[in-house]
C-alpha cells in the first residue's frame, strides 16, 4: 500500500485508539468507511464499475472475448484478471514501483475466483472444446487511501454483475468451422451470475490481538500484518492469505476470521441491494469522474 | 464479539458540494478569470500577480478571482500550491536528516529545510551547537516526525528556510494530522489556537492542520514527546474536530476556529456520530448549517 511516513507520536495516538475502541475518525473497529460505487462508467466494454471507500478509487472493467479453450478445460470459459497501479495513485507507484502490489492483487483475485462454486465458469461455454469465453478484468488504481483489496473486489463484483454479453447463436457449420451470429439486439444479453462472487476483507493486526477492518494509510503504517479474507454471499470462506511482516496469534486469527465471515454476509447483501437499486433507475445518467 | 455496523454503501451523485461562494476572502461577488482570459483593455491599470499583457490587453495567467485595489489589478488563484511567506508557521514532516539540517515536507513544491543553528538547542541555555549536536540530530528530530515551525526566510528557487527559535515551535505530541489546501486556511497572526471544546488545533499556512490535546504550559524541552494515553473523551473530540474540517475543506469553506468551532457545535447540536461526520449527505448538512451561522 502507499508508503507514508508517521511520527512516534501519531502511531502512539493511533494504537492506543484502538485499543479505547475509538480509531483516530470516530469509526469502531468493524466500521467501514463511506463506500460509493458506480456502474457502466466505459461504454466500450462489456461491464464497468467505479468504486470509492473513503480516499481509495479503483476503476474495474470486463471485457469478453471468444477464444479456444485450453486441452486440460475444454467446457470451462475463463477469466484472466490484470491489475495496474497507476502512478497517480501513490507516488512510490511511478515507473515499476507498483508492480509488486499489482502483481499480489491479480494473485489474489485469482485466487478468490478459482473455485468453481464462486463463478460457474461452465455457463461461460460456447462450443465445448472449440470456443470458450474468456472474461478479461482489468483494474485500475486511481487512488491510493488504504484498503485496495477490499475495494477491488467489491469494484470486481460489481463490474462482473454489470458485464452485458451479446448473445452468440451458432449459425451453421463450414467445412468443419462453426459460423456464429453476435446478436446486436441490445436487450439479447448474457449475464454473468455474479450470486456466488466473493469479496476480500482486509483485517489489519494493530496491537496485540486486535484487528480493524478498512484501515486508512495511516492505520496501515501502524500495523505490520494483514489477513485477506475472501467470504462468499453465503458466508463461506474461499481464500486467506496474510500479508506483510508480522505474525497472528490464533485466537485473533480465528476471530478475524469470523467476524469477516459475518461481516462479509452483510456487505453482500446491502451491495446487491444498492446494485438492484441502481439498475432500476430508468435513463440513468452516469456521473463518471465529475 | 462487538457488534459490526457496516455502512450502507451509497450510489454516487446522490449528494452535491454545498454551493457557498467560499474560499474567497474580501468581496461576496468576485468576479472568477480563467487562464487566458481577457481581464481590462485599459493599459492603465498596474499589473500584479496572476496577470500579463498580451497585444496590449491585460490577462489572466492563473484561475482565480479579480482583486482590484486602485490602480492595481491582480488575480488570485482559488487553489494553488503552498508557496510560502515569511513569519508564517507551519507545520511539516521531516524527511531526510542531512549533515547539519533537517529536510521538511511543508506541502510545497520543494522540501523546505530547518539548519541545526535554527532550533533551540536541548538544555535551555543559548549556544553554539558543536559535533555531538550535528551526531545527535536524530535523537531530537527523525524521519518522519511532526514540527511546528517558522518560516525564515525564501531562497530565491523557491526553497523555504525554518526556524524554531521559539519555546512555542517545535517537535509536535500525540495527534492526528489532516492536509488541506492552503488557501483554505484564514489568515491569522496565531496560529495554534486551544479551543473551547478541549483540543488544542495548530493551523498551518501551509494547510496541514494539526490537532492535539491541550498540553499543560512550558515543557523543559520541546523535543521529548508525551506518550501518556490520551483518554476516550479528549479523542471524542479530536475525532470531531478532525471530520468538521475535513468536510469544511470538502466544501471549500474557510478554515479558521470560528468555522471549526462553529462546524464542531452544529454537529453536537444535531447530535451526529463522530463517523456519522463521513457520511456525504451528513457532511452537506453541517456544512451549510455552518455557512448559515457564520454569515448571521
Amino acid at each position: 500500500m502507499a508508503d507514508i511516513s508517521l511520527s512516534e507520536a501519531e502511531k502512539r495516538y493511533i494504537v492506543d485508539g484502538v485499543k479505547l475502541g475509538i480509531r483516530v475518525d470516530g469509526r469502531e473497529r468493524l466500521d467501514y468507511r463511506q463506500l460509493e460505487i458506480e456502474t457502466g462508467l466505459v461504454s466500450t466494454a462489456n461491464g464497468s464499475a467505479r468504486v470509492r471507500l473513503g480516499c481509495t478509487d479503483v476503476l474495474i472493467t470486463v471485457k469478453m472475448e471468444m477464444e479456444p479453450p485450453p486441452p486440460q478445460q475444454p467446457n470451462d470459459g475463463q477469466i484472466h484478471f490484470f491489475v495496474n497501479c497507476s502512478a497517480n495513485a501513490a507516488p512510490e507507484f511511478e515507473g515499476r514501483g507498483g508492480e509488486d502490489l499489482a502483481t499480489s492483487l491479480s494473485a489474489m483475485l485469482d485466487r478468490l475466483y478459482s473455485s468453481p462454486l464462486s463463478l460457474d465458469t461452465s455457463r461461460l461455454c460456447v462450443v465445448p472444446g472449440k470456443h470458450v469465453k474468456v472474461l478479461y478484468v482489468d483494474v485500475e488504481i486511481l487512488e491510493c487511501g488504504g484498503n485496495l483489496f477490499d475495494t477491488v473486489s467489491l469494484g470486481v463484483k460489481a463490474a462482473l454483475w454489470a458485464t452485458r454479453m451479446p448473445r452468440i447463436y451458432i449459425t451453421g457449420e463450414d467445412g468443419g468451422e462453426l459460423e456464429f451470429m453476435v446478436s446486436d439486439n441490445p436487450q439479447e444479453v448474457d449475464r454473468v451470475d455474479v450470486s456466488n462472487a466473493p469479496i476480500l476483507i482486509t483485517h489489519l493486526r494493530i496491537t496485540e490481538n486486535l484487528t480493524v477492518i478498512d484501515p486508512t494509510p495511516e492505520e496501515e503504517c501502524c500495523g505490520p500484518v494483514q489477513v485477506v479474507v475472501g467470504v462468499t454471499p453465503k458466508g463461506l470462506i474461499t481464500t486467506t492469505q496474510q500479508l506483510g511482516a508480522g505474525t497472528f496469534a490464533p485466537q485473533t486469527l480465528s476471530a478475524s476470521l469470523k467476524s469477516a465471515q459475518e461481516l462479509g454476509v452483510k456487505i453482500h447483501h446491502q451491495l446487491m441491494q444498492r446494485l438492484l437499486q441502481e439498475e432500476s433507475i430508468p435513463n440513468r445518467k452516469t456521473k463518471g469522474f465529475l | 464479539m462487538a457488534a459490526c455496523m457496516v455502512k450502507e454503501p451509497g450510489l454516487t451523485g446522490d449528494v452535491r458540494r454545498v454551493q457557498a461562494m467560499v474560499g474567497v476572502q474580501g468581496t461576496a461577488h468576485p468576479r472568477l478569470v480563467t487562464p487566458g482570459e481577457v481581464i481590462s483593455q485599459d493599459t492603465s491599470f498596474m499589473r500584479g500577480h496572476g496577470t500579463y499583457m498580451e497585444k496590449g490587453v491585460q490577462v489572466a495567467s492563473v484561475a482565480g478571482y479579480v482583486t482590484r485595489v486602485n490602480r492595481l489589478i491582480t488575480v488570485t488563484p482559488l487553489r494553488q500550491m503552498y508557496q510560502g511567506a515569511v513569519g508564517d508557521t507551519v507545520v511539516g514532516r521531516i524527511t531526510k536528516v542531512q549533515t547539519n539540517r533537517w529536510k521538511v515536507d511543508v506541502n510545497s513544491r520543494l522540501d523546505a529545510e530547518l539548519r541545526l543553528s535554527n532550533i533551540q538547542l536541548p538544555g535551555g541555555e543559548q549556544r553554539r551547537s558543536n559535533v555531538e549536536d550535528e551526531r545527535d540530530m536524530r535523537a531530537l528530530l527523525t524521519e518522519g516526525d511532526l514540527v511546528c515551525v517558522e518560516v525564515q526566510k525564501i531562497c530565491d528557487d523557491g526553497l523555504l528556510r525554518l526556524a524554531a527559535r521559539n519555546i512555542k515551535f517545535g517537535k509536535l505530541s500525540q495527534g492526528t494530522l489532516l492536509a488541506v489546501s492552503p488557501s483554505l486556511i484564514v489568515q491569522d497572526k496565531q496560529r495554534m489556537h486551544d479551543l473551547p471544546c478541549g483540543a488544542r488545533v495548530v493551523f498551518g499556512a501551509n494547510g496541514y492542520v494539526y490537532i492535539t490535546p491541550t498540553v499543560p504550559q512550558e515543557q523543559a524541552s520541546t523535543y521529548i514527546v508525551n506518550f501518556e494515553e490520551v483518554p476516550v473523551e479528549v479523542r471524542k473530540t479530536i475525532g470531531r474536530l478532525k471530520n468538521c474540517i475535513k468536510l469544511l475543506a470538502h466544501h471549500s469553506i474557510m478554515i479558521s476556529p470560528t468555522s471549526v468551532m462553529t462546524a464542531f457545535d452544529t454537529s453536537i447540536e444535531q447530535e451526529f456520530e463522530i463517523k456519522d461526520l463521513l457520511k456525504p449527505d451528513v457532511m452537506q448538512d453541517v456544512a451549510l448549517a455552518t455557512v448559515q451561522s457564520m454569515n448571521e
